[in-house]
């Protein structure tokens, strides 16, 4: 499972530079990141290199910040290669709370960062179908 | 106009001897029959027939709205149930609202200064009255109705909201004088003004309003907006309802009717009297209320006295239009509203409270109130639908107490104001 970086942002000019700006003063480099917003408040979701590290430092900085367990897997860089890979979840009743992928590949695939309802379960069938996982390390170090 | 000619230009002389009169009544009436003032009196070794200076009051305890909460609801009545004729509430800080009641005789005094109040805002049997105050636990509707019922005014118990309706029946029923809050009617000249309606075919020419705190530039406004003369009106429902003040064309304060409500103004801090002129908290003791007279009650709002007599020929005690409160009560949309009402709803959706802060604004006529809620790590979720179903929660509890809706905003936490430790609770951005 790897650990993502969740954030509580108001919407607000300067806010996200902000954490960014804590991010590079601390040498932590980021792998992925989403944003969910309303108009009022946005929650900025993270894969860094020292996910422990950057918690700490936001923490420390005034940031609201939990770390979400995630489920980080490569699929296929083709048409249909997400919808292949999101059948097998659906078929088996996991739902996608929300998902977001990385820019880049590696080799011939993408890499695709899920929240699932049942994490565990979905961990199961994902290993059962065969598909690739992106280990911690692996996403730490890209 | 003078509805009352003895009474509102009685002598200095004349009126302190009539209440002092009055204040030895009361007090004896309390004494021996609310047993909550008994105790209260005996705490400072005062006896009923202690009392010889219309002075000597302040040396009796003061009532606070807290006295009303640990009575609720009807602890402090001095009268059985069945002397009382009505009960009025206003909405209370803790859920519970405060309760008043009224005798017959008490509903007789309340017309009888109600009716001075439509006189000095130039209405009599000829007006014909709107009411667009609220009917029913609040006093505002039926303290006017009876008051225009008095001087034989024809009345229209609109109560409050339906404005196309009220602007219509305005039109055809030939309204002299509207009541209502000064928010309201500035929201009915809005509407007024958009519907296209002809506003020469209107005969309404003056207007009494109260229930909230408004400046004088928003008497201009309305004044301005509807072309007519603004009164204000002041009362709270603890000590009567509307009628307890109103002002007259001298606009030189409004005169308290001092015969039945005596004021006074203390320091807040120190508790002592302030001389003529000075700014402080107001204090009333009723003088006639049967069903539920209040000793010394504290308002909690500011402003100061004057007694020399007034332009208009009245010797009445004028106070000060109200310029503040001593407590952190907010008016808004008419409605009382305490910051620990929104602290104890926020205390239901966790161990404790979070730092919160409440924003009141007037965007148009109408006032708007936001609470800001800084998140904490126990309510965070990452899911954006998580936090909305959170910021949905509360806008509901917040709804159900205070009784008036509000905009909830999750923020930060930190991002709401600290001073000295504690946070400051309320941003009041009305320019009223």
């Amino acid at each position: 499972m790897l650990k993502q970086v969740s954030l509580f942002l108001e919407n607000k000019p300067g806010r996200l530079a902000h954490v960014c700006r804590v991010m590079a003063q601390e040498d932590i480099n980021i792998r992925a990141l989403s944003i969910a917003d309303t108009t009022d408040f946005g929650v900025l979701r993270l894969i860094v290199d020292n996910p422990d590290l950057a918690e700490e430092r936001l923490k420390a900085r005034g940031f609201l910040v939990s770390i979400t367990d995630v489920v980080g897997i490569k699929v296929d860089d083709r048409p249909g290669g997400l919808a292949d890979a999101l059948d097998q979840l659906e078929k088996e009743g996991i739902s996608v709370e929300y998902m977001y992928a990385f820019l880049g590949k590696c080799g011939n695939q993408a890499m695709v960062i899920l929240r699932l309802n049942d994490n565990a379960k979905g961990i199961e069938i994902i290993k059962k179908c065969n598909m690739e996982f992106m280990t911690p390390e692996e996403v730490y170090q890209i | 106009m003078i509805w009352n000619q003895h009474i509102e230009c009685m002598s200095r002389e004349d009126m302190e001897a009539l209440q002092l009169r009055r204040l030895q009544e009361m007090v004896d009436r309390i004494y021996y029959n609310v047993p909550f003032y008994r105790r209260k009196l005996q705490e400072v070794g005062f006896m009923p027939g202690d009392i010889r200076h219309l002075s000597d009051l302040s040396k009796l305890p003061f009532t606070t709205k807290q006295d009303l909460r640990d009575n609720y609801p009807f602890g402090i009545f001095a009268v059985p149930m069945s002397e009382v004729v009505r009960v009025h509430a206003s909405s209370g800080t803790t859920g519970k609202p405060t309760v008043v009641g009224y005798s017959r005789k008490d509903l007789d005094n309340w017309a009888e200064v109600t009716a001075r109040c439509l006189y000095m805002a130039n209405t009599d049997r000829q007006g014909v009255v709107q009411v667009a105050y609220g009917y029913g636990l609040f006093t505002g509707g039926l303290g006017i109705h009876g008051g225009a019922e008095r001087i034989g005014a024809s009345v229209i118990p609109m109560s409050g909201g339906n404005t196309e309706k009220q602007l219509m029946l305005m039109e055809d029923f030939g309204t002299t004088l509207l009541g209502c809050t000064p928010s309201y009617a500035m929201h009915m000249a809005e509407v007024l003004e958009q519907s296209g309606m002809d506003r020469s075919r209107f005969k309404i020419k003056y207007g009494v309003f109260g229930a909230e705190p408004w400046s004088e530039r928003m008497r201009k406004q309305i004044e301005d907006r509807w072309q007519i003369k603004a009164y204000d009106i002041y009362g709270l429902s603890e000590i009567m309802g509307p009628g307890v003040a109103n002002d007259c064309d001298a606009r030189k304060g409004l005169h308290i009717h001092e015969d039945h409500f005596y004021p006074e103004i203390i320091d807040p801090a120190t508790e002592e009297v302030l001389p003529e002129g000075k700014k402080g908290e107001l204090v009333f003791t009723t003088f006639t209320k049967e069903a539920f007279p209040l000793l010394r009650y504290r308002t909690r709002d500011i402003t100061a006295l004057h007694r020399e007599t007034c332009d208009c020929g009245r010797t009445l005690v004028r106070m000060d239009k109200i310029t503040g409160r001593t407590d952190d009560m907010l008016i808004i949309r008419g409605v009382n509203v305490f910051p620990t009402q929104v602290e104890s709803v926020l205390l239901e959706f966790g161990e404790a409270a979070p730092h919160y802060q409440l924003i009141v604004e007037r965007e148009g006529t109408l006032d708007k109130l936001t609470i800001e809620v800084e998140l904490s790590a126990a309510l965070f979720s990452d899911t954006v639908t998580g936090l909305s179903k959170l910021e949905a929660r509360i806008r509901r509890r917040i709804d159900s107490v205070l009784g008036i809706s509000a905009d909830i905003r999750l923020v930060e936490p930190g991002r709401v104001p600290r001073f000295e430790g504690k946070s400051k609770r309320v941003i009041d951005k009305r320019e009223i």
